[in-house]
């Protein structure tokens, strides 16, 4: 094989926001990798977002900042980006561009992998059907994690999504089988890094860790690049390693502003809230990159989180996600005791392929729905109380107010640091349900109520 | 052959393409990666790439193809599961490189089929008529048609490669197989007006909104309302004769999924697997963004094709929304001038195009066969009045609005009552002794008990009058033992008419019953706690029960008296 010398493009036409218009390349191929040497010696990297003719525009990670038109030479690999992939991340702390923070060699690998991915498919997949048990009762009972399943944490402006997030990181694990966590940070403040960096330690020295950390102060356009790593090097732990993988990437509402920020550069065509019209395949192509593969071991989980502007949830951020991902969490602040879930709103839809005889408990699904319909009951009666007065309730309206008070404070409220197994979350459940008189309970089997039911409490 | 020129994600230009067509194939760069030409502007030709163009450079080649978009028919669809251009996907590697399409993907085709022949040579048969026939398995029988003309051979009954000419008819050679252009109708003789029910097996859907084979269904429905659940519940449960579900830009563990549900139930009509009637085109939303375009296209082609051997085809696309993202995608950018919310100004013609293409109709050879469409659409932030949502209601006989509040109540399929219609309804429902009646009546109820529990909301139910009050009660029985039905129980999850019929009756009855005791002055507040989960959980009983639990619910409530 003859290898090249890269050809170095030194006319730079133009310099716009985080682009670079490159003239008189030749055979530069769409979203090829480039790297961009500064006059100072300073190196960047980037995608070819355009080519036309002799013309290339680039996207530059880093940022512009700096770049004279002048002096700069640039040059492309012939082929999109590729990372090396590998155990080797395991343990490791790294910028947003996968560049150690821990004082490490920059890490290396065996392998390596594109950081685009190709599509899964979708006649290979396995469809997801084992839990994920987080140790938080809300999510356990209610909105069960599947290992293969794509989820969402929505949050709003001063709610503790992060340190949530952490939890479920820190806390996640595959019934005794070896779990990997991968945490991308994509534009977080020092301080929330620093309480992720905390709550994560133990897995961190265990090896059972890669954070990945693009701070608020970072190259905004990084964070487009971040995701994208974490799960190039999640899907090779999942499927070639065969490890059980939890993605999670938090914030995503970060990473769609900085793919808003080139889509302006660039003069495209805005759709809703001048988003590019692409958002929802481009976040597709992320969160898509879950699952199990036929006859492989391992499975990827990945949990997007995202803050939605001004806690709107038609926002198109959390509304795209949340057509995409297979469920969302939804905290909010109505809910007074952390972690702050909405029960009623959050939804896992492949709870019933993970949960229930043989996986969780036999009564799981039946019971999670049941505390379900109660709530929403609760709900209702609550309104109308508000309007006429609890004494002009019914007295099953009154118990359903009690059950969804016990379940705040008896099932929904958890410290951080506290991890419940799944006999606890269950146990508690059931005192919350037996508030209401047994024939209440339809959606239980006489079965499942003969063996959990606890009478006259 | 002309020369790629400018690269942008999947718009290519492309100059030196003298004589190319609009809608003609394209083979891009070294790797051939197939796209459609899509304006022409002298000889530089717009062209929309169906695989991801990463490493595409301005300076490649680009080869005409000479024949428009096409997709390869024949029997091996059935059973099988596909991309959007229908390239078989079984036997593709695990990662889908456009760059290494395995020679595996086309290998399904070359496979040999029990070919039995249904005319004698000499004989002249009229285009359209059958000449052949594939039985295999408990797929229905795949029919080969014919042209037009005298056959001056056909082949004798035993196994077929399926390119392998199995008659001459008029001249010309006929194969198993064929490519069929897939942006132009398929021709037949007379479209059928007066609407024939298909059943779904849902009763929400065929007692109170129900679909006419032929018919044109739009189920729009924010996310989380339990849209492609129940699409999957009429894919499983319809009485259509082939069904071809298009996943166009949809989740992956979702595709696996449904392959996997139909491969492991049993056609009750057949007693064959499920899978051996269906079609699947899995499109998933990290799949190239234009195979999504081209697929919903693809999946009404193949529909056609079965309708016209005289089957009754079901289409179902999830996500029409996801479609006319491609189309907006592409019009920014070729930067056309965009319209509402940056789709392009076309989206309402081409929503009406694709809709069009439903109906029951007499075939060229005189069968009878229909294709009905059935398209989910996704509204941004639930909002009906976006482009999508609110063209595609202009053109459908059918609307399932699903309701997000009564999907977090958990109560699925989350289909509004309020927010539907169903066109053809009266004209169906005549045709059956009682059943404008029975769906007058149920509807009725649910409207005035939506009425009154708004008003009860305001002032309390107590400060209702009795027969309001049993009204109410209505509304929630039929909610819960008849509109909600759970997908993943056994023998709730599909429900045949009859049994829906039994079970809104039995329902109408303790309701009747319930009038009647609070006219003769029973108080209706001992009726509200009396135990209604018989009757309730009447849907998860076996048939012959259903009597039986009603009059468990009428005995007691008589004991009032």
């Amino acid at each position: 094989m003859t290898v090249w010398a890269p050809v170095e493009y030194t006319d730079v036409a133009e310099l716009r926001g985080p682009l670079v218009m490159v003239r008189g390349t030749r055979g530069v191929g769409w979203d090829e990798y480039a790297s961009i040497e500064l006059e100072t010696g300073e190196r960047r990297h980037g995608l070819v977002l355009e080519a036309d003719h002799d013309l290339a525009v680039v996207q530059v990670f880093e940022g512009t900042a700096g770049i004279r038109a002048e002096g700069t030479r640039v040059t492309f690999a012939g082929r999109p980006m590729r990372i090396p992939v590998g155990p080797g991340w395991l343990g490791r702390v790294c910028d947003g561009g996968g560049r150690p923070l821990d004082g490490g060699p920059p890490v290396a690998g065996a392998a390596d992998a594109a950081v685009n991915g190709f599509p899964l498919n979708p006649t290979l997949r396995e469809p997801p059907s084992e839990p994920v048990l987080t140790g938080i009762s809300a999510i356990d009972l209610l909105t069960t994690l599947v290992r293969g399943q794509k989820i969402a944490v929505f949050s709003a402006a001063g709610l503790p999504h992060l340190k949530l997030a952490a939890q479920i990181a820190a806390q996640a694990g595959a019934g005794g089988e070896p779990f990997t966590v991968v945490f991308a940070a994509i534009g977080l403040t020092h301080a929330d890094a620093a309480t992720v960096r905390d709550r994560l330690e133990e897995r961190s020295a265990a090896g059972e860790l890669t954070l990945l950390l693009n701070l608020a102060d970072d190259p905004v356009i990084e964070r487009i690049l971040t995701p994208r790593l974490a799960l190039t090097i999640a899907e090779h732990l999942a499927f070639t390693v065969g490890r059980h993988v939890l993605a999670v990437l938090a914030d995503m509402t970060s990473y769609c502003e900085a793919l808003r920020e080139v889509s302006a550069a660039r003069g495209e065509i805005p759709a809703r809230r001048a988003y590019p019209g692409y958002l929802y395949s481009d976040l597709a192509s992320l969160y898509e990159r879950c699952g199990r593969v036929r006859g492989r071991p391992g499975s990827l989980t990945v949990l997007p989180v995202l803050s939605m502007p001004a806690g709107d949830i038609t926002h198109p951020v959390p509304d795209l996600t949340g057509y995409i991902t297979e469920g969302q969490i939804l905290l909010t602040r109505n809910v007074s005791a952390y972690p702050h879930i909405d029960p009623l709103s959050s939804l896992s839809r492949m709870m019933r392929a993970g949960a229930g005889p043989g996986r969780t408990r036999p009564e799981h699904v039946d019971l999670a729905a049941q505390i379900i319909a109660a709530l929403s009951r609760a709900r209702q009666a609550r309104e109308l109380a508000e309007l006429v007065g609890e004494s002009a309730l019914s007295a099953v309206d009154r118990r359903h107010l009690a059950l969804a008070e016990a379940f705040e404070h008896r099932l929904l409220a958890q410290r951080g640091d506290e991890l419940r197994s799944l006999g606890e979350t269950f146990d508690r459940a059931w005192d919350v349900v037996s508030m209401l008189p047994r024939r209440e309970l339809t959606m239980l089997s006489s079965e499942a109520l003969d063996a959990g039911y606890r009478e006259e409490r | 052959m002309g020369t790629v020129t400018r690269v942008n994600g999947p718009l290519v230009e492309v100059e030196g393409l003298t004589g190319a067509a609009m809608f003609e194939l394209v083979a891009l760069g070294p790797h051939r990666l197939p796209g459609e030409i899509i304006a022409l502007r002298g000889d530089r030709a717009t062209i929309q790439a169906y695989e991801y163009t990463g490493g595409l450079a301005p300076g490649d080649p680009a080869r005409r193809g000479g024949s428009p978009l096409s997709a390869r028919l024949g029997p091996h669809l059935l059973g099988g599961v596909f991309d959007g251009l229908l390239r078989p996907l079984g036997g593709a590697g695990m990662w889908l490189d456009p760059a290494a399409p395995p020679p595996a993907r086309a290998a399904r085709a070359g496979r040999s089929w029990p070919f039995r022949p249904l005319v004698e040579e000499g004989r002249t048969v009229a285009r359209g008529t059958p000449i052949g026939s594939v039985d295999s398995g408990s797929s229905p029988p795949y029919l080969v048609l014919s042209p037009g003309g005298a056959v001056s051979r056909i082949r004798e009954p035993g196994p077929c490669p399926s390119g392998d000419p199995v008659a001459v008819v008029g001249g010309v050679q006929v194969t198993l197989g064929r490519e069929q252009p897939v942006r132009r109708a398929l021709p037949y003789d007379v479209r059928h007006e007066e609407p024939v029910p298909l059943t779904t097996g849902q009763r929400v859907i065929d007692l109170l909104l129900p679909v006419s084979r032929g018919g044109t269904v739009a189920v729009p429905g924010g996310f989380g309302t339990g849209k492609t659940v129940l699409l999957q519940q009429i894919a499983k449960w319809c009485d259509a004769d082939v069904v071809v579900y298009v996943g166009c830009g949809e989740r992956g563990n979702e595709m696996a999924d449904v392959v996997a549900e139909l491969g492991r139930l049993t056609d009750p009509r057949t007693g064959g697997r499920l899978a051996d009637r269906t079609v699947v085109i899995a499109n998933t939303s990290n799949m190239p963004m234009m195979a999504r375009e081209a697929s919903i296209y693809t999946g009404v082609t193949v529909a056609e094709h079965f309708r016209d051997m005289g089957y009754d085809t079901v289409v179902i696309a999830d996500s029409t929304s996801r479609w006319a993202e491609a189309l907006r995608e592409l019009g920014s950018r070729s930067g056309a001038l965009p319209a509402e919310e940056g789709y392009p100004a076309d989206l309402a013609s081409a929503l009406a195009a694709f809709y069009e293409r439903a109906g029951r109709v007499t075939t060229l050879g005189g069968a009878t066969g229909s294709v009905t469409i059935i398209g989910a659409v996704s509204p941004p932030g639930g909002d009906m009045t976006e482009p999508v949502t609110a063209h595609t209601q202009r053109f459908v006989r059918s609307l399932w609005t699903l309701d997000r509040d009564l999907a977090y109540a958990r109560h699925y399929p989350a289909v509004s009552w309020a927010g539907s219609f169903a066109r053809d309804a009266g004209a169906m429902t005549a045709a059956v002794p009682g059943a404008a009646q029975r769906r007058g009546r149920v509807s009725g109820l649910l409207a005035e008990a939506d009425r009154l529990t708004a008003l009860a909301e305001l002032l309390g139910a107590g400060t209702l009058p009795a027969h309001e009050r049993i009204v109410l009660l209505a509304g929630r029985l039929i909610r819960e033992g008849f509109l909600q039905q759970s997908a993943l129980s056994p023998r709730d999850s599909f429900c045949r008419p009859e049994r829906t019929t039994l079970i809104a009756d039995a329902l109408l009855a303790v309701v009747d019953r319930c009038q009647t005791l609070v006219e003769n002055q029973v108080p209706v507040a001992w009726i509200e706690q009396q135990d209604f989960s018989p009757i309730l959980r009447a849907k998860e009983a076996p048939e012959e029960e259903i009597a039986a639990r009603r009059d468990t619910v009428l005995d007691a409530l008589e004991r009032s008296r």
